[in-house]
């Protein structure tokens, strides 16, 4: 999980390309709205997999999800269970099944929770926003932090700050984030007593703006930082490699000669051409994001999408799974097809059919 | 080599050709201090793994013989404290290695074994079949990998090897487009269009051209998957899905977070599994990293 970071390259980047080298590599002369058009289609290729992924795993998969449901409810009656197997839609022919799941989850209906029965998009809309603000934070302050830190790291390639700094980020790139959460929660919040042990915001708190702004800060600072401790170690890395791969270049050794100053240098032409491969990478990782929510929102029963996955996983509440399962994979998809739009302005070279 | 040159069939000569390679990337390896740090980390590991059962009887770890305080701090007899049950810390992180060490390993083995042939049939062939190979290499790629084995082992069911499937099948993807790339840049070799030339099958190119030039990637890939892997089981683990038969490094923290070892501040209970974790993963990491610069001299700076 923690190394997907360094597997996903955007496509065209140099290392997906090394096999297309030879004969047959020309360069075509696609227009953006063919090159998007085309990035679309598969974009909604993959979407319509999700779709039957969804009710592939949730449907036949299991030999009967509601006596899984049975096995786990104490004092469970055979009423209840006619009433899970309609509402499942479980007596009902497969074709019918997935003909009614189809249409259900293109308009917009989920289904309901078992454990709180409600609509599951009811849920989602309640929880996406907590899930946004945290992961949005550390994401912006990984990038931040870990690509400066990298462009160093690399720029002094082989010094003392190079070493430390690498060896920091494998250390944090082995460690669970759970982990470091629970390890955060020990020494900050039970220990030290600075920050809270979890939840967004204190049941003392006031209803009003400012104090409930302030108090959400507070009760921000330790999951965002075990996030971004999991988070800062792929960026960092996949910084340095681009940067070092920039190092090689004779522009760089061109603008030396030229007596420009070094931090010149490194952040208006290293660092500038470094950046574009990398950007990209941001949209791309989205999926380590999610780990990321599960774990620290789980830790810190951080009320968002990701505590949510696991509070349905022991019920096993399978329409809130399957509702998130959609949603997860639906955002993954469409960051990377941001991501493949982004290339596009960022970087011409990959401008090939 | 050249006793192996007069004897001349083909399989002494190929012999002689791995063995070779196998002596330069042992050499490159060698040159690389990480690498060697992990690899002795590792063989420490395995040792523990292979060698916990003479360090306390089976029974040492079964709850009704448990004779430590509940959640102890380390003290006498109890080098590490103890859990909920009064059972040795210590004993339960060593015997834990053996089960995360097992299932990174295997479900590492069914992600290269996936990765690996999607990777070579999609280098391989042109066309229509690489192209469908490659949309779903790209869409497991996609996918939150975390989630979608949550989801398989909540559906299946919670036992080792619904877990090892679980993870194999949401991680091949990353070896899958390595190992594709590799292929295109071998298919480009004289050797393979001579092969051809000849009347080589599909089947003859693939297994004896490509895959042993591939072979050394697919290791170094593997190596580095069997860290993600132990990473994403001791997460599922920490969820709760983990197998109650095959106690693991995540399984514990799991115990120690729901039997509330952190509101006690049992941190004895909490600090060692999470360690071993990032120890196991930091090394196979680093014998990755360093068998990819061996294999790969264009890497090396």
């Amino acid at each position: 999980m923690a190394n997907e970071a360094a597997t996903y390259l955007p496509a065209g980047s140099p290392e997906d390309s090394t096999g297309d080298a030879g004969p047959e590599r020309r360069r075509s002369t696609a227009g953006f709205g063919r090159y998007v058009l085309n990035r679309a289609s598969g974009a909604v290729v993959s979407l319509v997999a999700v779709l039957f992924t969804g009710f592939f795993i949730f449907r036949i998969l299991p030999r009967d999800p509601v006596e899984q449901i049975m096995l786990n409810t104490p004092n469970a009656t055979p009423e209840l269970e006619a009433a899970l197997r309609s509402e499942f839609g479980l007596d009902r022919p497969l074709l019918v099944q997935f003909w009614e799941y189809l249409t259900n989850t293109l308009s917009g209906d989920l289904g309901v929770s078992i454990q709180y029965q409600v609509p599951v998009t009811q849920i989602i809309a309640d929880r996406l926003w907590p899930t946004v603000l945290l992961s949005g934070t550390a994401l912006v302050l990984c990038v931040t932090v870990g690509f400066s830190q990298g462009a160093i790291a690399a720029w002094r390639n082989g010094s003392k700050f190079d070493k430390r700094t690498v060896n920091i980020a494998l250390l944090l790139y082995a460690a669970p984030a759970f982990w470091v959460g629970m390890i955060a929660i020990i020494v900050f919040a039970r220990e030290l007593r600075l920050f809270p042990t979890g939840r967004m915001v204190s049941a003392t708190t006031p209803n009003e703006f400012w104090p409930r702004l302030l108090d959400t800060a507070h009760h921000m600072v330790l999951p965002t930082l075990t996030m971004s401790a999991m988070l800062y170690a792929g960026y960092l890395l996949i910084m340095r490699a681009s940067m070092l791969d920039e190092m090689g270049n004779d522009y760089i050794t061109t603008a030396r000669a030229k007596g420009l100053r070094d931090a010149v240098v490194r952040r208006k032409h290293a660092m500038r051409n470094a950046l574009l491969p990398t950007t990209t990478l941001v949209f791309m990782a989205i999926g380590n994001v999610i780990n990321g929510a599960v774990f620290t929102e789980t830790v810190f029963t951080w009320p968002g999408l990701g505590y949510t996955f696991f509070q349905a996983i022991s019920v096993p509440d399978l329409p809130v799974l399957q509702g998130l399962f959609i949603v997860f994979s639906a955002s993954t998809i469409l960051a990377n097809l941001t991501a493949d739009i982004l290339y596009w302005f960022i970087d011409p070279r990959s401008r090939k059919a | 080599m050249s006793s192996a040159m007069r004897n001349a069939s083909s399989r002494s000569i190929r012999l002689a050709r791995w063995r070779n390679t196998a002596r330069t990337v042992w050499r490159d390896y060698r040159r690389q201090r990480s690498g060697v740090v992990g690899l002795v980390g590792l063989a420490v590991i395995a040792l523990v793994a292979i060698g916990y059962p003479l360090l306390a009887e089976p029974s040492a770890l079964s709850v009704t013989n448990a004779t430590g305080g509940r959640l102890a701090p380390p003290g006498d007899g109890y080098p590490l404290g103890t859990d909920e049950f009064g059972r040795s810390v210590l004993l339960l992180v060593a015997q834990g290695t053996r089960v995360s060490l097992i299932i990174g390993v295997a479900s590492a083995s069914i992600a290269m074994v996936i990765g690996t042939l999607i990777g070579i049939l999609a280098g391989h062939f042109e066309g229509k079949a690489s192209w469908v190979l490659m949309r779903i290499t790209e869409w497991f790629l996609v996918l939150p990998g975390l989630v979608v084995a949550i989801i398989l082992v909540v559906v299946l069911g919670r036992s080792m090897t619904v877990l090892i499937i679980a993870i194999g099948v949401t991680s091949w993807a990353g070896t899958a487009r390595v190992i594709r790339a590799q292929t295109r840049t071998v298919e480009g070799r004289p050797y393979l269009e001579r092969a051809k030339a000849l009347g080589a099958g599909h089947w003859h190119q693939m297994v004896r051209h490509v895959l042993p030039n591939v072979m050394p990637l697919v290791l170094a890939s593997t190596v580095i998957t069997v860290a993600a892997a132990i990473l994403t089981e001791s997460g599922l683990a920490f969820l709760g899905l983990y197998d109650p038969q095959n106690l693991s490094w995540g399984m514990l923290l799991n115990r120690a977070w729901s039997t509330g070892a952190m509101s006690a501040g049992a941190w004895w209970y909490i600090l060692p599994p999470g360690f071993m974790i990032m120890i196991v993963v930091l090394c196979f990491n680093l014998c990755g990293r360093a068998l990819e610069v061996a294999i790969n001299p264009r890497l090396r700076r």
